[in-house]
């Protein structure tokens, strides 16, 4: 098994956070994982992007070009990256800011509506939530306790109020993947 | 032992720190700026000294003097930084002043950017400063690695008296890996005699000097270091081989483009296609014996050589171990832009059929 | 018989290059004298610069550091931070600490470094054959102002002692000279005040010393003496510049 994600969004969305995410959880989860933040050309054009890849093996290159999956948060972050994701590869639309639809015919899309779902969970911080859910309901490479082991984590002490918040949102994310 | 999640820069500075760092001299400089953020931080919940230097050139001052007083002293930069640095670097050489220098590598020349780069290759195996030097330059090429490099780094410096530099592309330093903090064994070293302390009953003052006006005592201290520097030759030369035995394509890298090679590597050998890494660790001093020797065999036909340079640099030590026995084909990128897995599979590729 | 006069311990038993005239000997002795009269021989670890003091580490019979051409202060900033119990003073000539240097001894006076500075002005590059210094005067002839220095060509001469003691961090600043004996007198009290002050760890403390030198003035000895009095005091006026008094 090896996951090389792409995930890119404007600066403040979030996307960095999600790629700590993934990386945390395969870690509890014994596998071998590298989180590279953009590099190169890639810097341009009003993205932050980072690279993470989860895999059972140790990590060769921390940095590719054609992901397995991508996670895109606008649309310039689909726009330059759609191309690159591998042939039968998942691109995951944050669709309340997205409204383009993935072009390719050989990718599967699957549209998120994470600041709406953020909202009606009570907060619109919760987004990156929603979208790691519909991550690890879509790949099933990671098991959705030790998601919600590491947000337990995560919260740990006097923000613990936060944790039946981030977990709703996780869930709700998972909700999203039929 | 447990995993734990750390940014490159931030385990270098924890990492010195474990090592028994006592002090730290820096300038911030991206893409390195989170080591002495770092150390800022954390070095005075110890008692240890941490200085935000007015530059670079300040910094490997302060460094000489720490150092010289018999502490163990630390800076980190980036390469238009280390260029500035290198006056020090050179002083700290002449008098054998002992230190650990990291170098998170950026594309140049000049300002360049910020981006990873591999161009400081020249500047930091050959010397930027001036005179007969060597620095012992270490280059891991992951978190783990760097770690243990750091911790390593201060007990080559004390033991042989010479800076030692931890050189990484700006991409190990500004990514995230797990790691564990091994227990390490420190090296049996001599305490340090001389060092100018204060003399404390001492009968002779202590000087720490890099002038040797008298044209036979310089020829006498030169030789001397250059005895020093066979010395690390012969003892600390490291490096890496995978896959090498019955490899027709040895691809030489280090840093971020071994692994990239090393995915390449795996590709390749998915294909049948035979090929094998070489991945010098110590830049300074070169393995070059060791290539030389694999170079040897019958069955390498290509060596392929993979740098974040644009002109290549390590090559050039490559060329002086494979001594015109067999080709070398150049693959290389400058300004942050990394050679792809793809890129790496399809020049090995033609390069075996050219000599095939 | 009784002793009436005794070398100091404070300096080795090695003879001076220095030119005959040349100030560096009696200022070296007097810092030596201080050393010593303070119990600090054990203790204090002196940097030497680049230029006609470059061998005072072969004088000073404390633990010395040789530095970098102007970088003194940063050695003697990672010296005392590290060992800040301890003594350490750096000793620089013009071109060292006034023209290569600047920016390292600027930002030691700025973060209050508890060591001392000894500058020694003797308007010009001695070790390298008699160039201009920053320090050089109007109208004074080196062998690269050979017309004479000129504002238009190479600015004013620079205060160091007046500019350093604009910093907040720099507690003492005074200039002396030592052409005869009240002023060798007054050098020295200068000079273990200044150290007195980096023992009590007041912050950082600065002695510049007018100086002669006579093989580039192409003067005698006592030529050279009567030109500082009469050219570089009205210039570089002695006194004490700066002194911060001790916050309790």
């Amino acid at each position: 098994m090896k996951k090389e994600i792409i995930i890119s969004g404007f600066g403040g969305q979030g996307g960095l956070a999600i790629g700590k995410n993934l990386v945390e959880a395969g870690m509890a989860e014994g596998l071998f994982v590298t989180w590279a933040p953009s590099y190169g050309p890639e810097m341009r054009g009003g993205t932050a992007n980072c690279s993470v890849v989860l895999s059972d093996k140790p990590v060769g290159s921390p940095v590719f070009n054609h992901p397995t999956e991508l996670i895109a948060l606008n649309e310039p972050s689909l726009e330059k990256f759609e191309a690159g994701v591998l042939p039968g590869g998942v691109v995951f639309i944050n669709s309340d800011v997205v409204t383009d639809k993935v072009s390719r015919e050989d990718l599967k899309a699957i549209y998120v509506p994470c600041s709406k779902i953020a909202e009606e969970v009570g907060n619109p911080k919760v987004g990156n939530m929603v979208m790691l859910g519909a991550y690890v309901a879509q790949t099933k490479v990671l098991k959705p306790e030790t998601i919600e082991h590491m947000i337990e984590e995560m919260f740990a002490g006097p923000k613990a109020k936060f944790i039946p918040l981030n977990i709703e949102a996780f869930r709700r994310g998972m909700a999203c993947v039929e | 032992m447990e995993k734990e999640l750390w940014k490159g820069n931030e385990a270098i500075a924890e990492a010195a720190l474990r090592a028994g760092c006592d002090c730290y001299f820096g300038y911030p400089i991206t893409p390195q700026s989170e080591v002495p953020e770092y150390m800022s931080a954390h070095m005075p919940k110890y008692g240890k000294v941490f200085v935000q230097a007015e530059s670079e050139l300040a910094a490997i001052n302060m460094v000489y003097g720490a150092g010289g007083a018999g502490l163990r002293a630390m800076t980190s930069s980036s390469s238009p930084g280390i260029s500035l640095q290198q006056e020090g670097i050179t002083y700290l050489a002449g008098a054998e002043v002992p230190c650990v220098i990291v170098n998170c590598m950026r594309g140049g020349p000049g300002l360049g950017t910020i981006q990873p780069g591999q161009s400081d290759y020249y500047q930091c195996t050959r010397g930027g400063g001036n005179g007969d030097y060597r620095t012992l330059v270490l280059a891991p090429s992951n978190i783990q690695e760097t770690v243990d490099c750091i911790q390593e780094a201060f007990d080559i410096a004390d033991q042989y008296r010479n800076p030692v530099m931890v050189v990484m592309d700006g991409l190990i330093g500004q990514m995230m890996e797990p790691i564990e903090w091994k227990p390490y064994k420190k090296r049996e070293l001599a305490p340090k005699d001389w060092a100018a302390t204060g003399r404390y009953g001492r009968e002779e003052h202590n000087i720490i000097n890099s002038l040797y006006i008298d044209p036979e005592l310089c020829d006498v201290h030169n030789k001397h270091l250059a005895e020093k520097y066979a010395l690390i030759e012969k003892n600390e030369v490291r490096w890496e081989c995978i896959d090498c035995d019955d490899a027709e394509v040895i691809i030489t890298a280090y840093g971020t483009p071994a692994r990239i090679a090393l995915t390449a590597l795996e590709n390749l050998r998915a294909q049948g296609i035979k090929v094998g890494l070489f991945r010098p660790i110590t830049l300074w001093p070169f393995p070059e014996k060791a290539l030389h020797d694999l170079v040897g065999n019958d069955n390498v036909k290509v060596i392929l050589d993979v740098e974040l340079s644009s002109t290549g640099q390590m090559i050039d030590d490559i060329r002086l171990a494979v001594e015109g026995r067999k080709p070398i084909r150049y693959l290389g990128h400058a300004g942050g832009v990394m050679p792809t897995v793809e890129e790496i599979c399809e020049t090995a590729i033609n390069a075996l059929k050219e000599v095939k | 018989m009784a002793v009436v006069y005794e070398k100091t311990k404070g300096l080795t038993d090695v003879e001076l290059h220095y030119c005959p005239g040349c100030n560096h000997g009696i200022i070296q002795k007097l810092v030596a004298e201080v050393l010593e009269e303070m119990g600090m021989l054990d203790t204090a670890i002196a940097v030497c610069p680049v230029g006609c003091s470059v061998f005072a580490y072969k004088y000073f019979s404390v633990d010395t550091l040789q530095a970098a051409h102007g970088r003194a202060p940063a050695v003697a900033t990672g010296i005392k931070r590290c060992r800040p119990t301890q003594p350490v003073f750096t000793y620089q000539g013009d071109g060292d600490l006034a023209s290569i240097g600047t920016g390292e001894i600027v930002h030691a006076a700025m973060r209050g470094e508890k060591f001392t500075t000894i500058f020694i002005n003797n308007a010009i590059y001695g070790m390298t054959g008699g160039q201009m210094a920053p320090t050089t005067l109007i109208g004074q002839k080196t062998t690269t102002s050979q017309g004479g220095r000129t504002a238009e060509q190479a600015g004013m001469p620079i205060r160091m002692a007046e500019m350093l003691a604009t910093l907040d961090g720099c507690v003492y600043a005074e200039r002396v000279c030592v052409a005869d004996i009240p002023n060798i007198n007054k050098a020295k009290r200068a000079i273990k005040k200044a150290f007195e002050k980096q023992m009590n760890n007041e912050g950082f403390t600065f002695i510049e010393v007018l100086s002669t030198c006579p093989t580039n003035w192409g003067m005698t000895p006592i030529q050279a003496v009567q030109w500082m009095k009469d050219n570089m005091i009205p210039y570089y006026p002695l006194g004490v510049i700066k002194e911060k008094a001790m916050e309790v």
